[in-house]
């Protein structure tokens, strides 16, 4: 108890060098922290995927459509259980900075396949029935202030001209990590439309979102997908809706390493300042040490007071850091929102945070408890500060 | 060892090491020293009296001769046996007092306790008492910055007799002090010593110090003379 009062009082002797520190170490961690949330909020689709669904597409790339009558050929196939189908639409909503998602969907199946996604049964009616209807994510429909009743104009980029939509619903996810910032209406109306403009582009499908059985077989019935359409003038690709976003998160990988790289650079340089600054404080207390050990104190106690102040500046650090992530994430989730539709502070990053200070608590120590342990009492008790 | 002697050294041997060369400190040092007595160390700066107060206090290691203290030999002692030695048989009084600054009085001399299985109501009574022989029992929650440089030495002396230790040494006690306090630590010690029976070691460059003492021994080069307390003045 005494051993503990004492370290505590150690570690605010200079409170001028400990707030320093323990500032320090909470913007490493808050550094840390957002940078970890940034990295997942990248994946954050890639984790939202379900193993339950496949994506077809057209084998050359994505830009390039499939045929509508692909549909029933998959939905044939053996351990499909529901097809859905979608483009990217690409519109702009007044000025291109307000970018969001759109697809055009084929609502029906969509929301069959999608469960993720809530979506209350009197506005899915009135989706439903409303042929130039759109639902939005519960946070797209925050960021415009959207109501339900609401007519909204998207500019095409890939089907010119004004596109007039009627919201009738907003979803909201059920899971922490499902995306609520996508605009979605009916391909119908997006196909019909085009049947009277540029019928050469009516009846194409940018991706197919299939549903399966069983997660295990999801390799088999891709072939089997892929197989169907082998030689013909528009062959596919089928992977696992993982694989399919990862594809198009992967391209950025080696600035996500860097991120990664970066984020462990600032612990290591915690580490620097803190074992520096548990450096100084012990050996300005060289002779108190030598006291101690004069009056008996053995080994372990030593030990217990040199680390003991060592994590309990570390400790504080941490726990200030934790506590400013939030908010830090929130307001940076709000002000990147268009980029990152799923912002949150993950739970593991908390652990690490707290991993980490921890062991930086502990690593600061090893040479000054080692320097202490090692020197003899005669020589510490000769260190007048 | 006669009966009644509390500490025996026999052919004591201490040098240092510097890079290649050794510098012989004491060599071959034999003396008693008699429980309940006072005895004071003297001789140029040097000349080792620190280096033999350290090693008969158990917190350095000769290089041979041994070091019989009531009836252990410390020298032969491994550091974990030796610091629990310590904490029982030595009480230590430095020059420059060595409180820690972030302790009351109360808790630097409750320090050696928290080593004693003694119960914390215990500890306090053993704390106030030291603190009331060295008259400082109303300064208990000061901190050492909040005291003067003699109230710190006497705190420092309650920290040394609280453990009731076999012997008692000081490294030059009022090295540090006025002629007031050092006269008041002085007394002290010498109280100590009359009252109480403690065995005291002092090392000491003040004459008017050593005078409290009932043997002076002279240490020059490493060689240890005999002296009796008249001499010096
Ligand atoms: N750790 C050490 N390493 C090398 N030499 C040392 C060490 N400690 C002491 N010495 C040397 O040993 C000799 C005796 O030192 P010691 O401190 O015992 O002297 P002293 O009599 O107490 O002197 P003073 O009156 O100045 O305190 C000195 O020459 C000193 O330089
Ligand atoms: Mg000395």
């Amino acid at each position: 108890m005494q051993i503990l009062k004492i370290l505590f009082k150690n570690a605010f002797r200079h409170k001028l060098r400990t707030g320093l520190t323990v500032l320090s170490i909470t913007i490493a961690l808050l550094a840390f922290g957002l940078l970890r949330t940034v990295i997942n909020a990248w994946y954050s689709g890639v984790e939202a995927s379900s193993a339950y669904r496949l994506v077809t597409r057209n084998a050359v790339s994505i830009m390039f459509p499939l045929p509508y009558s692909y549909k029933d050929r998959i939905r044939q196939v053996d351990g499909v259980s529901e097809v859905s189908w979608g483009n990217w639409f690409g519109g702009i909503y007044i000025d291109e900075k307000n970018f969001f998602a759109n697809f055009a969907v084929d609502a029906r199946t969509y929301f069959d396949l999608y469960r993720e996604y809530a979506i209350p049964d009197d506005e899915r009616t009135a989706f439903f029935r409303d042929r130039k209807g759109f639902v939005a994510g519960r946070k797209l429909a925050e960021r415009f202030g959207w109501k339900i009743g609401d007519t909204v104009v998207l500019k095409g980029t890939i089907y010119p001209g004004n596109w007039e939509f009627v919201m009738r619903g907003i979803y909201r996810g059920r899971e922490p990590n499902a995306d609520e910032t996508v605009f979605m209406f009916h391909w119908d109306y997006l196909n019909e439309s085009l049947k009277k403009t540029a019928p050469r582009r009516a009846d194409q499908v940018g991706f197919y979102m299939v549903g399966i059985e069983d997660p295990g077989r999801a390799i088999s019935i891709a072939e089997a997908i892929d197989a169907l359409f082998k030689n013909s003038f528009a062959e596919t690709i089928t992977e696992t809706e993982k694989a399919f976003t990862l594809g198009f998160v992967a391209m950025s990988d080696t600035i996500i390493t860097a991120i990664q790289l970066v984020s462990f650079v600032v612990i290591v340089i915690i580490l620097a300042v803190v074992a520096n600054t548990v450096a100084m404080s012990v050996r300005e207390r060289t002779n108190e040490y030598a006291v101690f050990k004069t009056l008996g104190f053995g080994g372990w106690r030593i030990v217990g007071l040199i680390l003991g102040e060592s994590v309990v500046i570390t400790t504080m650090g941490c726990a200030v850091g934790i506590a400013a992530t939030y908010p830090a994430a929130a307001l940076f989730g709000k002000a990147m929102g268009a980029y990152f539709p799923v912002f949150n502070v993950e739970p593991d990053t908390i652990v690490l945070d707290i991993v980490f200070s921890l062991a930086v608590g502990v690593l600061a120590a090893v040479i000054p408890v080692y320097r202490t342990l090692k020197m003899k009492i005669a020589d510490g008790l000769r260190m007048i500060e | 060892m006669d009966a009644g002697t509390i500490v025996s050294i026999q052919k004591l041997c201490k040098s240092y090491h510097r890079g290649n060369q050794v510098i012989p400190v004491l060599s071959d040092i034999s003396f008693d020293i008699a429980e309940g007595e006072f005895l004071a160390l003297m001789g140029p700066s040097g000349s080792g009296k620190s280096t033999l107060l350290n090693l008969i206090a158990g917190i350095d290691q000769p290089d041979s001769g041994s070091i019989v203290i009531g009836d252990v030999d410390v020298t032969t002692l491994a550091e974990t046996e030796l610091a629990k030695w310590r904490a029982l048989n030595v009480g230590f009084i430095f020059q420059f007092y060595n409180l820690i600054p972030v302790l009351t009085a109360f808790e630097n001399v409750e320090l050696p306790l928290l080593l004693t299985p003694l119960s914390r109501s215990e500890r306090k009574a053993h704390v106030e008492m030291a603190l009331r022989v060295v008259g400082l029992a109303d300064r208990m929650d000061h901190y050492p910055s909040q005291l003067s440089g003699g109230q710190e030495q006497r705190v420092a002396i309650a920290r040394a007799i609280v453990t009731d230790p076999t012997i008692l040494v000081a490294d030059e006690p009022t090295g540090d002090l006025d002629r007031n306090s050092a006269e008041e630590i002085m007394d002290l010690m010498d109280r100590l010593n009359e009252e109480s029976k403690k065995t005291i070691i002092m090392v000491t460059h003040d004459p008017r110090a050593a005078k409290k003492a009932h043997v002076i021994r002279h240490l020059d080069k490493g060689i240890l003379t005999n002296a009796d307390p008249q001499d010096t003045l």
